[in-house]
């Protein structure tokens, strides 16, 4: 697979396995998507699904010990055996938004020496140009003092204004794709709405690839071209943001476009998932979401269904063409 | 009208005492780790001019005043040899505090470097390094010490080295477990993917934020240092006599022990004992503080 094709990013079959007291537990299995430059994936899922492992995967930040098996390539080059300064140059076009901007943020030094550090030394900006550049991104998302602020440190900053903080300083570096982590998931219900639509505009300014993990399908929709949805580290369907909306395939989509309280008509309905999001190690032999879905059979047991490519797509499922149809966003049937 | 007004932010004693005021550096370590700061200051001077203030020539020998006692200006009277004690505390000051400050030096390079860089690695190399470290930690100090007295010549260098070597394993794993706490928080992935180096991210950051464990580690050690230093120069391994060293002259005072004429001995004996009781105690309530900030 190259660059020539159109995708800046491709995963294919990625699996992964930590060690976890003594023996190793798989994690993610079976993770198969692509993005192209400029495009937006989102990536959703319950807690304990692998979507912060997938993008750890992707950045090479996978804890020691770790076993990957599967391919991840960036711009046609294999990413997992990058080092040295290979992996220095990857990760200078790769940047990241971290869920959580307070532990991100080495707490001892300030702001402008954790915007400006890899521009510096990395980059060879002089230290004029890199506060300058800085400063005006600090503007772009919307923070107008940037002067004083790179002269703070963290703690004397709020979490919304260190998100911004966090993106803008992912941006300085002009990435050609950046992971983002719940990058709203820390902040009050308004500041999330002003980072996202920032995240967005910036993103769509520079061409740049993003990779959006969020447990938000809606979200997810709104802001991106194709959702990736995942359950029990693995990739259970990925269409285009509308279809998987609106016609879901898989169960679980389904399941997770109901959870989301709407408002129809006259009526608040919060459909959700009977029984408890599972982690991939204890995931049932056959289909992961067997033991909670309510169209099983039980030839859903017996064997792990295939990511199947449909026409926007791929889900996976046996019974996607059965149930086509049936499984209207919210909708219980029984 | 009630006549006690409560408090109603009342601060606990021990957040007081840590917000407290103070110095910078001793900030946390209240009015005791004050006073040994101003004690190890003192016997720092001396370590640095106690040669140059010393009242009289510390080695000028008259063997017709051995053992007397307190005699016109020589406060504290003479030794075996008739030479001026407090002179040769004095002058002794140097070998004697300068000497552990190499060891703790030294041994805190070694041990943070191979700290660091085991924890950040990690895989074989950890095993390896700390395998061997572990077969290091297994020797004395004492016997290490010997080993290079006859390998080098006996004298303050040879015993220094020795003591840098023997207390690099034992810094190296205390330091290791802080080090692989440090490189497990969140903000050295960020900085990973920021794609800085590795060694940028060691130095700047990781090692950066051990500096309060790194300091407090330090002067604990600097008490163990002194007190080995002066054993092995009592045992005639270290600081070689004529040369004034406190070490050196609680061996020496043996001879006036036994005769009934204790000072020589007691007098440097007390020297280490104050220089070692203040920098542990100081040591104490930096790590104390050190703990209580990282968290
Ligand atoms: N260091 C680790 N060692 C072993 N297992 C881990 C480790 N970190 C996470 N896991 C496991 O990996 C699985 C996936 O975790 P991951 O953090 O990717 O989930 P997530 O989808 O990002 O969830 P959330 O929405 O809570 O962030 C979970 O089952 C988790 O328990
Ligand atoms: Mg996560």
């Amino acid at each position: 697979m190259s660059a020539a094709d159109g995708r800046l990013l491709d995963v294919a079959s990625l699996a992964v396995q930590l060690p976890v007291g003594g023996e190793l537990r798989t994690v993610l299995h079976d993770v198969s998507f692509h993005i192209g430059p400029g495009e937006a994936l989102g990536l959703v899922g319950e807690s304990g699904s692998g979507k912060s492992m997938t993008a750890r995967a992707i950045a090479r930040l996978l804890p020691a010990g770790a076993v990957t098996t599967g391919t991840i390539s960036y711009a046609g080059g294999d990413v997992t055996a990058l080092k040295g300064a290979a992996l220095r140059s990857y990760r200078a076009e790769v940047a990241m938004v971290f869920q959580d901007p307070r532990a991100h943020i080495n707490p001892v030094r300030r702001i402008g020496d954790f915007m400006t550090e890899a521009l510096r030394t990395n980059h060879g900006v002089s230290k004029a140009d890199a506060v300058a550049r800085a400063i005006g991104l600090l503007a772009e998302v919307g923070i107008a003092d940037g002067q004083r602020r790179l002269e703070q440190h963290p703690h004397e900053l709020s979490g919304g204004l260190l998100q911004r903080v966090m993106i803008a300083s992912a941006l300085l570096t002009e990435p050609r794709l950046l992971l983002a982590d719940e990058p709203t998931t820390a902040l009050d219900v308004t500041t999330q709405a002003d980072v996202m639509a920032i995240l967005d505009d910036l993103r769509r300014e520079r061409g740049m690839a993003l990779l959006f993990i969020t447990h938000d399908l809606e979200l997810a929709s709104a802001v991106c071209d194709r959702t990736a949805v995942m359950y029990a580290g693995q990739l259970v369907e990925q269409r285009t943001s509308s279809q998987l909306h609106d016609d879901p395939l898989h169960p679980y989509t389904a399941g997770l476009v109901g959870a989301r309280p709407r408002i129809d008509g006259d009526v608040t309905r919060l459909a959700a998932i009977p029984g408890r999001p599972r982690s991939a190690y204890e995931a049932p032999a056959g289909c992961a979401f067997a033991d909670r879905c309510e169209h099983v059979e039980d030839a859903c047991g017996e064997a792990r269904p295939p990511l199947e490519p449909i026409e926007d797509g791929f889900v996976r499922c046996r019974r996607a063409t059965e149930l086509r149809g049936m499984l209207r966003a919210g909708g219980r049937h029984g | 009208m009630s006549l006690v007004e409560l408090p109603t932010t009342a601060v606990p004693p021990a957040r007081r005492r840590l917000a407290g005021r103070g110095l910078p550096l001793l900030r946390g370590t209240g009015l005791v780790g004050h006073l040994c700061a101003i004690v190890l200051l003192g016997a720092l001077l001396v370590a640095v001019f106690g040669a140059a203030i010393a009242p009289h020539d510390p080695d000028l020998t008259n063997l017709s005043f051995a053992f007397v006692g307190r005699f016109q200006d020589h406060y504290l009277g003479f030794d075996s040899q008739g030479r001026d004690l407090l002179s040769r505390l004095l002058a002794g000051a140097r070998t004697s505090i300068l000497g552990p400050l190499v060891v703790v030096l030294l041994s805190m390079l070694f041990g943070t470097v191979l700290a660091i860089a085991t924890a950040w690695k990690g895989g074989r190399f950890d095993t390896i390094v700390s395998a061997a470290l572990d077969v290091l930690f297994a020797f004395p100090a004492i016997v290490l010490a010997i080993i290079a007295s006859v390998v080098i010549e006996p004298g303050l260098k040879a015993a220094s080295l020795a003591l840098s070597v023997a207390y690099t394993p034992y810094i190296a794993r205390v330091l290791r477990s802080a080090a692989l706490r440090e490189r497990s928080r969140d903000y050295i992935a960020a900085l990973e993917v920021q794609g800085l180096r590795a060694w940028v991210i060691c130095v700047r950051h990781l090692g950066r934020n051990m500096l309060p464990i790194i300091v407090a580690q330090g002067t604990i050690l600097f008490g163990y240092a002194m007190v080995d230093l002066a054993a092995i120069s009592f045992l005639g391994l270290g600081v070689q006599p004529p040369q004034a060293d406190w070490g050196v002259m609680v061996a020496t005072g043996q001879s006036g022990v036994l005769q009934g004429y204790p000072m020589e001995s007691l007098c440097a004996g007390l020297c280490i004992v104050v220089v070692v009781i203040a920098v542990n105690l100081l040591g104490e309530r930096l790590s104390d503080r050190s703990t209580l900030v990282t968290r």
